[in-house]
């Protein structure tokens, strides 16, 4: 079949997809984005999170056909173009780098995903910068084994704290 | 939080931005942010075809025949292969040559390949196994560990004479290593009753170590491209390039320099890596069809495709007197490899000659054995062997303070090495070793806050059960333990333990450039970010180039006992010495050094060369011009030798690395669930290169003992995982981690590059102890097996 979806603000196509693929599959093997990564197939680890919709979703538990006519947004959306073509990372992707936060780095693109929608959902409802409580429990979703979170949580308070001050 | 305490002086320059000491970020930090980062799953060509491998399903059987006609018929099936299709050796392993590429005859572990097979999407080559008709005689599993060591009627796993002998690790029936350690009375033949009579008091213990899975996030995989000199170019995920190419040229039948390896993107190894996976497999398939053929397991099949901790039983005897002195002190303890021998050898080595800890203990017997069963192959995990030991012997500490009234602290203490002192092995610790210091320093960090303290203690998020919101704290209890293990760092054992490094210094756009490569594996540690420090700091220029890792330079080593810093950190630090001295050579030769000023000392800094009396001499810009100065160089540790079969005596290791833990927890009771609220880690590090990435080492060894004390552990009955998913066999989340402090020391180890001591390692020792001595606090149980499990803690005996 083919699906047609819209992926960081493009219109995209997939033809001959098998009905049993997921949109991750689609996404990384059809389309040419493997920045959201397959680590357990089973909506345990988070590291293919991606927005569908506006709501963060597991891609492998998706279905690609259940995306025909909907938006994803995947890591790949989240830096800007500078002007000469290089990335101009997003608040949270360079709080991520910065923090030390990254190590193998195969959790992070679902994390910074997770991370984006937490801000919106405190920092971008007049919510405040969110307690650790807060974003220990919106990430216990998203699974990663080198860090021991330490710095993830420093990174996103630090991106929370930027992103507030940068709507004052 | 992370403090800072030490010595400096290790005579660098600190004027260099980005060098030695300091934090800069990770070269492939923007790609790994942006998704662009290429792992060895995104690896993608136009024309390639998937691989996929067939797996036994029985632990143990004889194969009867493999019928592969209706695979083969598939539509859009390329190759289907079997053991008969291997064109040169049969056989691979890191230490023994014992494992099958594919199974011929017989398996010996749930999961063993048997076939694989090549086609133009994954669910034809899924389908395609499912054709493949595999005719089994079902053996009983050899599943006991202590029968498979010790019972001469128990069936040998690998047939009688089908393996070659290594006689320097007592191989015997089952037994991959024996290692026995003699010291003190016990060398001169005393036995047990006789020290006995010399204590004031004695205790004993049974502990047993659950399978750890390293659960790296990447699951094994990469792309074989074949080559048009008949060889084949390998993009992998690997921890150590040179030592897949040397067991994976043999097996296709290729020499080793047609089997080129580049290092794809690693998403995590912890160990897991050191093995072969898909390695040959792919190549295989490729070399067959002419197609470029690329492999990635899923979760489930990763479980099986990798090593894993190995189990451990342990008996343990401690003799002291009265006020604690040690007085002797016995284990014994049995490392269950699995089906085939992987680094089982090496973690006998290792679990033997740290099978008592860092203590004084005069009279010392241990016995060490690794046996082979038909449970999932067991080697190589972060911490390696030293895990399983620290377990045993920290929790007859603890049980040793109770019974003498002391606090675990003081007995510990009472004990404790420091530089000077002799491990069993009788080798001698001859570097900084600030045990006590750090003992004391985890027991008087400040405690956090009580739970009744907090704005909200009913807050289910910091309570055991967490989300789940089984409690509003009725039932908790806290406890504080404390844990201190002691690694060797670097490869043991006489083991010619090198890396190499080539690095080029050149004018590139104008400015001084350096490249540095080497064929070191960054898996996710910072080894990137390392090399590119040293050489701004040995060569005085900011910009660095890090090229790919591959076959094209000699090999680096392992990324694994945590000494690829002090390895490829010194190959690197030689590499740059070399070039740096060249410099100099042709600064001497153009006769930019006035004469009277010949003996003054020259330096680089700031991509200038300088004297000590004459300032600046020269740019390199304007010294290079179009040339290139390059050097290769090996770095070696010191040599170490193999400990002596019979007394277990030998300076087999290169350095030592120590963490100290204080684990606070609050433990429900009633249901058996345990929050950690806190960890403390104390940690000596020689030198710390990257302060920023150091921290990162030792909160993610925490954080793996944390999940080996509570939580994780691959469940194996009759030789089958029961658990072969991250919904089923889970590893610590963000909310089950606690917020951790740590407080690092410096004491240079003169030995080491920089005075460094590797990092990655120690916290994975003495975390787990720390947990379980907190949760032992908390409720009284005696808790001797790990992971902890809910009905261990209410007290529920287990059918």
């Amino acid at each position: 079949m083919r699906v047609t979806f819209e992926v960081n603000g493009r219109e995209v196509s997939a033809d001959n997809v098998w009905a049993g693929e997921s949109l991750l599959y689609v996404l990384r093997e059809r389309l040419g984005l493997p920045g959201s990564k397959n680590a357990c197939e089973q909506g345990e680890c988070g590291s293919c999170t991606v927005y569908l919709d506006g709501v963060t979703v597991c891609s492998c538990m998706v279905a690609a056909g259940q995306a025909q006519g909907r938006a994803v947004r995947t890591v790949e959306g989240m830096a800007e173009q500078g002007a000469s073509g290089e990335a101009r990372l997003s608040v949270i992707q360079e709080a991520f780098v910065e923090a030390g936060a990254v190590q193998c780095g195969f959790c992070t693109p679902g994390l910074l995903v997770q991370t984006e929608d937490l801000i919106a959902r405190t920092v971008g409802r007049g919510r405040g910068v969110p307690e650790d409580a807060a974003i220990r429990e919106h990430l216990s979703g998203n699974l990663c084994r080198c860090t021991g979170y330490e710095k993830i949580v420093e990174a996103v308070r630090t991106a929370a704290e930027r992103t507030e001050e940068g709507a004052r | 939080m992370t403090t800072t305490t030490g010595t400096t002086a290790s005579g660098l320059s600190g004027a260099i931005k980005d060098g030695v000491g300091t934090s800069p970020r990770r070269p492939d930090g923007t790609l790994k942010v942006t998704g662009e980062f290429a792992y060895s799953s995104d690896m993608w060509t136009e024309d390639m075809l998937w691989g996929m491998t067939l797996r036994s399903p029985h632990p143990h059987a004889l194969i009867k025949g493999v019928d592969i006609t209706e695979a083969l018929r598939l539509p859009g099936v390329y190759a289907v292969l079997t053991h008969e299709d291997v064109p040169g050796e049969k056989r691979y392993g890191l230490e023994y040559l014992d494992q099958p590429v594919l199974a011929e005859g017989k398996v010996r572990y749930q999961g063993e390949p048997v076939a694989i097979v090549a086609a133009d999407h994954p669910e034809t080559a899924r389908r395609a196994l499912e054709r493949i008709r595999v005719d089994y005689e079902v053996l009983a599993p050899v599943s006991d560990p202590i029968r498979a060591a010790f019972d001469p009627d128990c069936p040998l796993v690998h047939e009688a004479g089908s393996l070659p002998a290594h006689r320097q690790y007592n191989q015997n029936g089952n037994q991959v290593r024996y290692q026995p350690i003699r010291t003190g009375a016990f060398a001169e033949g005393a036995s047990v009753e006789e020290l006995r009579a010399r204590a004031d008091v004695t205790v004993s213990g049974s502990y047993e170590v659950g399978m750890q899975d390293q659960a790296f996030l990447g699951p094994e995989s990469g792309l074989a491209v074949p080559a048009e000199d008949g060889g084949i170019d390998l993009y992998i995920a690997t921890q150590w390039l040179h030592v897949d190419q040397r067991q994976i040229a043999p097996c296709l039948g290729l020499p080793a320099d047609r089997v080129r390896l580049t290092l794809a993107g690693v998403g995590g190894a912890f160990g897991a890596r050191e093995d072969l996976s898909m390695q040959i497999h792919a190549c295989l398939l490729a070399l067959r069809t002419g197609r470029p053929v690329k492999i990635v397991y899923n979760r489930e099949e990763s479980f099986f495709g990798h090593v894993h901790r190995h189990p451990a039983r342990m008996e343990y005897e401690h003799g002291a007197l009265a006020d604690g002195t040690l007085v002797y002190a016995t284990m014994r303890i049995v490392l269950d490899g699995g089906a085939y021998a992987s680094t089982t050898p090496a973690v006998v080595g290792v679990a033997s000659s740290l099978g008592i800890g860092p203590y004084e203990v005069p009279n010392v017997l241990v016995d060490a054995y690794g046996v082979y069963t038909t449970n999932p192959p067991c080697g190589a995990m972060r911490g390696f062997g030293a895990v399983q030991a620290c377990f045993g012997y920290e929790s007859q500490m603890d049980r040793l303070a109770e019974r003498l009234g002391m606090h675990p602290v003081d007995l510990r203490l009472k004990n404790a090495v420091a530089q000077g002192s002799r491990i069993i092995t009788g080798q001698v610790i001859d570097s900084p070793l600030p045990m006590a210091e750090m003992l004391i320093r985890a027991r008087d960090a400040p405690m956090p806050p009580e739970r009744a303290a907090l704005p909200d203690p009913g807050d289910p998020r910091i309570l055991p059960g967490g989300m789940a919101n089984t409690s509003h704290g009725e039932g908790v209890v806290r406890g504080v333990g404390y844990g201190v293990g002691l690694k060797n760092l670097c490869f043991s054992e006489g083991f010619d333990d090198h890396s190499t490094a080539r690095v080029r210094l050149e004018v590139i756009g104008g400015e001084p450039t350096v490249l540095v490569h080497t064929a070191a594996a960054e898996v996710g540690q910072g080894l990137v970010t390392i090399k590119g420090q040293i050489a701004r700091t040995e060569l005085g220029v900011e910009q660095v180039t890090i090229h790919p890792a591959d076959t094209r330079v000699g090999s680096a080593g392992s990324s694994s006992a945590s000494r690829q810093s002090y390895m490829t950190g010194g190959a690197v630090k030689n590499a740059c010495e070399a070039v740096r001295e060249r410099v100099f050579g042709l600064v001497r030769e153009r006769g930019l050094v006035a004469p009277d000023h010949a003996s003054a000392l020259l330096s680089l800094s700031g991509g200038k060369v300088l004297s000590a009396t004459e300032g600046v001499l020269v740019s390199l810009v304007e010294l290079l011009g179009d040339s290139a100065v390059e050097e290769t160089r090996e770095y070696r540790h010191r040599l170490t030798q193999m400990i002596d079969p019979v007394t277990g005596q030998g300076d087999s290791h290169t350095q030592f690395g120590m963490c100290v833990h204080r684990a606070v927890v609050d433990v429900d009771v009633e249901l058996g669930l345990v929050k950690v609220v806190e960890m403390t880690a104390v940690q000596d590090v020689g030198r710390a290169l990257h302060p920023q990435q150091l921290a990162g080492q030792i909160q993610g060894a925490t954080t793996q003992g944390i999940g080996l004390a509570l939580m994780e552990e691959i469940q194996v009955k009759d030789s089958v995982i029961r658990n072969p998913s991250f919904t089923d066999y889970l590893i610590p989340t963000i909310a089950d981690t606690p917020p951790m402090r740590l407080d690092i020391l410096e004491c240079p180890d003169p030995q080491a590059p920089y005075g460094l001591r590797g990092v990655g390692e120690p916290g994975t020792l003495s975390s787990t102890p720390a947990v379980v001595a907190a949760v032992r606090a908390a409720t009284g149980r005696a808790l001797s097996r790990t992971p902890v499990r809910p009905e261990d803690i209410v007290g529920i005996e287990r059918a």
